[in-house]
């Protein structure tokens, strides 16, 4: 087990293609971390740089103390979870995961011991003599698993292990791969462009943009505190809703703005901050047109118009609100809801 | 699709019948023929049913050939025949698998290079560049010798291109999985595109094979002893005479035959894959 | 050219790899063709001792010879009827076939094998059953009161030929234009019945335009098999005759070369039977490359 360190990493692509521009970042010893963002923001580029699969353009790579920029994928002592699993199809569960001890030296005993222990560990003891094309999605995706887990190496890397199987299957293998990091305390790299898997599997979360990071928290921070606009408008669904201070001030904001951060000139709202009774603390009152009514169940998504504009706006509201479309509606967002940004630079303002 | 035509379906019938009895035909008659004697056969026309004389024509032919022809037995040049398709079809098969290889799983220099090395021979079938082709195999000293049947002839654009195709569906994850998992490029070769090639070998065998066993113009240009005639160009050397003998080459005509048609016949499905997947 | 998105990295391995099959390449087939290119540029004496620099004089020569330019004429006739003949009876076939359930693949297998037989054997197989003597062709023909005679009349023998040739590629058609035909999505012809279409009317309409790709493909690889590998039909049956009625390009370049040792003339043909490939595969990587991107 060892912590990842990465210093002023990037990629170029054939002169001038920038995919990764430039990334510090540390991970210690037993983190579980998550690289998230849309697709396209280099996240799986840069976790197949630290796996040794794409070449390293600039910067220094180390696991533990070692500079791996250089070492080949089998020297760098990390173990990979493919999207599509990337299993053999041609050997057996078993073969499959002991693949990677046979070309490693070890010998039979203790290659047996360890496929046995990982599968134990994965429910798939049962299907050691089955070749990948008789199990299911989720089976093969536990074989994925074990076939880095035998290998017990310094650190796992996870490209988007989850998003081959179905919405059911997913929920129940993020809860398998969670119990299982916290069981192991492998240092853990994560990619995905889910922010729901990324918020609740994470120690913490790295959030990517256009090959650079946007902003480095723990989930909880990153959902209270977001650094950036792009940030906002990610995590958290449905999306922040992003008003223009001015507009709020022409509706009436009775001074409840004057005091926001230099620089401010847009303010999100969380879909859940936006509230249709009163609260008793100080408060905006915006005026809107009920456009869409979506139940979800133990919540509903209102999608209104706004008065005066047309900027989308979601409020979310637990429960079934006794509304009808096209009805005028009056929400009301109170002070310590309001993020404040700059539209300009895209940045939380007032840091 | 519900159609309910009989006598469409009939018709159908009628001509496929007829398409393969005229397949069938022309093969039909040498197997009648070769069963008669050649003095039953010279009688007038050709006897549509089997004569009495088919072991004995089939065994001599097997055993002693036609001599004063210059056909030694078939049992020889079947033989003959397949050394020669076997070393073509594992000499095409081994150095086109090696060379898709080299071109689709490394980056190196000159490559664009060497694949249109590779590529010019689907151009150049040997009858266009007969005469030079024989002077170089003369002065490499391989006339009459299983060496000069077979290594001009298995540099096979058409293998090489088959393996790339099929190497380029094969999801780049497969490699990175295994250099994780700390195979060198031979050991991934060996270990996992073998394996995962072996449909597409096999396929490729069938119809290498038949190109093998059923070349012409080469063993008849560099083989003078008749120790290295192969079964296809005997025949030839049998229909040539001034009074063929042929009920004999009738029965060679068969035995020539028989072992492409079975491998066809057995492993049609693989067949059929090599053949159309491969696109010549 | 595409690579893998990873590859290995190499400096002596994958040179390696490629030495079988590029030095096989470069000995039996680069250096001879090359050889066939400066032969053809040159003449030798009679006796075989000096040959001088005569630039395309040898193909100058070709073409003013009327034997070549019969040739010429006579590969074009035959490769045509070949191709049509072999086509026509392979489509008639497939789509019968293809209109069949139960019994597709029992047909499928009685009509395939031929594939698998050595164009010298099918040559001598037809030679045989048209044999003017004791075949059993001509004795029916004899009864319809034609004479059949291949030894004497050339349009008997390109007849028999053709037959040859076009018998023995009928099993590659059939299976391209079954794949073909199989590859049609049933629903358009379901949608075409609902529209009212009838089964003959649908084959014009709606089958065969989209067996284009297919049909185009089958008349490029025809015409090389006709020009190209039917040398061994040739030569086991007419050897070209009767009085060169048979004479295609490749069989002349072999008969002048290695029969009549005239090596100038028989390497400018090399040279032309070349071009005329390149050209063929060409077109043919063309088509392949615009299939790719339907």
């Amino acid at each position: 087990m060892a912590s990842i360190t990465l210093e002023g990493l990037k990629k170029t692509y054939s002169g001038d293609v920038h995919a990764v521009k430039g990334i510090d970042l540390q991970i210690e010893d037993g983190e579980f971390v998550v690289l998230v963002g849309p697709s396209g923001c280099g996240k799986s580029t840069l976790l197949r740089m630290v796996a040794g699969l794409e070449t390293i353009t600039e910067g220094t790579l180390k696991i533990g103390d070692r500079v791996v920029n250089k070492l080949e994928p089998a020297e760098r002592d990390i173990a990979m979870v493919f999207q599509n699993y990337a299993l053999y199809p041609h050997m057996t569960v078993y073969n499959n995961l002991a693949y990677g001890l046979k070309n490693r030296g070890f010998n039979k005993e203790d290659i047996e011991k360890r496929v046995r222990i990982a599968a134990k560990m994965l429910e798939i003891e049962e299907f050691l003599e089955r070749k990948p094309r008789k199990l299911s999605g989720g089976q093969r995706q536990r074989v994925a698993m074990g076939r880095a887990l035998v290998r017990d190496p310094a650190a796992f890397l996870f490209d988007e292990p989850l998003s081959n199987l179905d919405a059911k299957l997913r929920v129940q293998m993020r809860v398998e791969i969670k119990q299982l990091q916290r069981r192991l305390k492998t240092t853990s790299l994560y990619v995905t462009h889910d922010q729901l898997e990324a918020m609740t599997l994470g120690d913490r979360l790295v959030v990517l943009n256009a090959g650079q990071i946007e902003q480095v928290g723990t989930p909880m921070d990153i959902y209270a505190r977001p650094a950036s606009m792009f940030v906002a408008g990610f995590i958290g669904s449905p999306a922040m809703n992003m008003l223009p201070v001015d507009y709020l001030n022409e509706q009436g904001a009775n001074g409840l703005l004057d005091n926001l951060p230099d620089g401010t000139d847009v303010v999100g709202i969380r879909p859940d901050d936006m509230h249709l009774t009163p609260p008793t603390a100080p408060h905006l009152i915006v005026d809107s047109t009920l456009a869409l009514f979506e139940a979800a169940g133990a919540e509903s998504h209102l999608y209104v118009t706004l008065a005066d504009s047309d900027q989308p706006t979601v409020i979310r509201v637990s429960g079934q609100p006794p509304v009808a479309e096209g009805e005028t509606l009056r929400f009301f967002v109170t002070r310590d809801a309001l993020h404040p940004f700059n539209s300009a630079t895209g940045k939380r303002t007032g840091d | 699709m519900v159609e309910n035509r009989p006598w469409a379906n009939l018709i159908a019938h009628i001509v496929l019948i007829s398409g393969v009895a005229l397949v069938v035909f022309p093969v039909y008659v040498a197997i009648i023929a070769s069963t008669h004697s050649l003095s039953g056969l010279l009688q007038g026309t050709l006897p549509l049913l089997p004569g009495g004389h088919g072991i004995e024509n089939y065994t001599r032919m097997w055993q002693s050939g036609v001599s004063n022809a210059g056909a030694p037995p078939a049992a020889l040049m079947l033989w003959n025949s397949f050394i020669m398709a076997m070393a073509i079809t594992v000499g095409k098969l081994s150095i086109s698998l090696l060379s898709a290889f080299a071109i689709v799983y490394f980056r190196f220099r000159f490559r664009m290079f060497f694949f249109w090395v590779i590529f010019v021979t689907l151009m150049l079938p040997v009858e266009v560049r007969i005469i030079p082709t024989f002077k170089v195999v003369a002065d490499l000293k391989m006339l009459n010798s299983f060496a000069g049947l077979s290594i001009p002839l298995i540099a096979s654009a058409t293998a090489t291109f088959l393996f790339r195709q099929f190497f380029m569906t094969i999801p780049e994850e497969m490699l990175e999985a295994a250099r994780v998992d700390g195979a060198g490029p031979l050991k991934f070769f060996k270990d996992i595109l073998m394996p995962l090639s072996v449909t597409n070998i096999a396929a490729l065998f069938v119809i290498m094979f038949i190109y093998g066993w059923n070349q012409y113009l080469w063993p008849l240009i560099i083989t003078t002893d008749p120790d290295y005639y192969t079964i296809v160009m005997g025949i030839q050397r049998m229909t040539s005479e001034e009074n063929p003998q042929w009920q004999l080459v009738m029965a060679a005509v068969v035995m020539a035959a028989l072992p492409p048609v079975l491998v066809i016949l057995f492993m049609q499905r693989l067949f059929v894959k090599g053949l159309t997947e491969t696109e010549k | 050219m595409q690579t893998k998105r990873m590859t290995y990295p190499g400096r002596f391995l994958p040179y390696a790899l490629l030495a079988p099959q590029v030095i096989v390449t470069l000995i039996f087939f680069i250096w001879p063709a090359g050889q066939a290119l400066y032969q053809s540029l040159l003449r030798e004496d009679a006796f075989g001792l000096r040959s001088t620099f005569v630039g395309l004089e040898n193909f100058a020569r070709l073409f003013r010879d009327g034997s070549y330019v019969n040739s010429l004429s006579v590969t074009v006739v035959f490769a045509v009827g070949t191709t049509l003949l072999s086509m026509t009876v392979a489509l008639l076939l497939a789509s019968t076939v293809n209109r069949m359930i139960r019994s597709r693949s029992t047909y499928t297998t009685l009509l395939v094998w031929p594939y698998a037989i050595a164009p010298a054997l099918a040559g001598v197989l037809w030679w045989f059953i048209f044999n003017p003597s004791i075949g059993i062709v001509p004795y029916m023909l004899e009864m319809v009161g034609y004479q059949w005679n291949h030894r004497n009349s050339g349009s008997d023998a390109m007849l028999l030929v053709i037959f040859a040739a076009a018998w023995k590629q009928i099993s590659y058609n059939f299976l391209f234009f079954l794949a073909g035909l199989q590859s049609i999505p049933q629903s358009l012809i379901e949608a075409a019945s609902i529209d009212g279409a009838s089964p003959t009317k649908r084959f014009w309409t709606i089958i065969f335009p989209l067996l284009t790709p297919t049909t185009f493909f089958l008349l490029v690889v025809n015409v090389v098999y006709a020009m190209f590998d039917t040398f061994a039909i040739i030569h086991a049956t007419t050897a070209g005759g009767p009085a060169q009625a048979t004479n295609i390009l490749v069989y002349k370049v072999y008969a002048d070369g290695f029969v009549g040792l005239n090596l100038g003339s028989s390497a400018a043909q090399s040279v032309i039977l070349m071009v005329i490939v390149v050209a063929l595969t060409m077109i043919q990587f063309r088509f392949i490359e615009r299939r790719v991107n339907y």
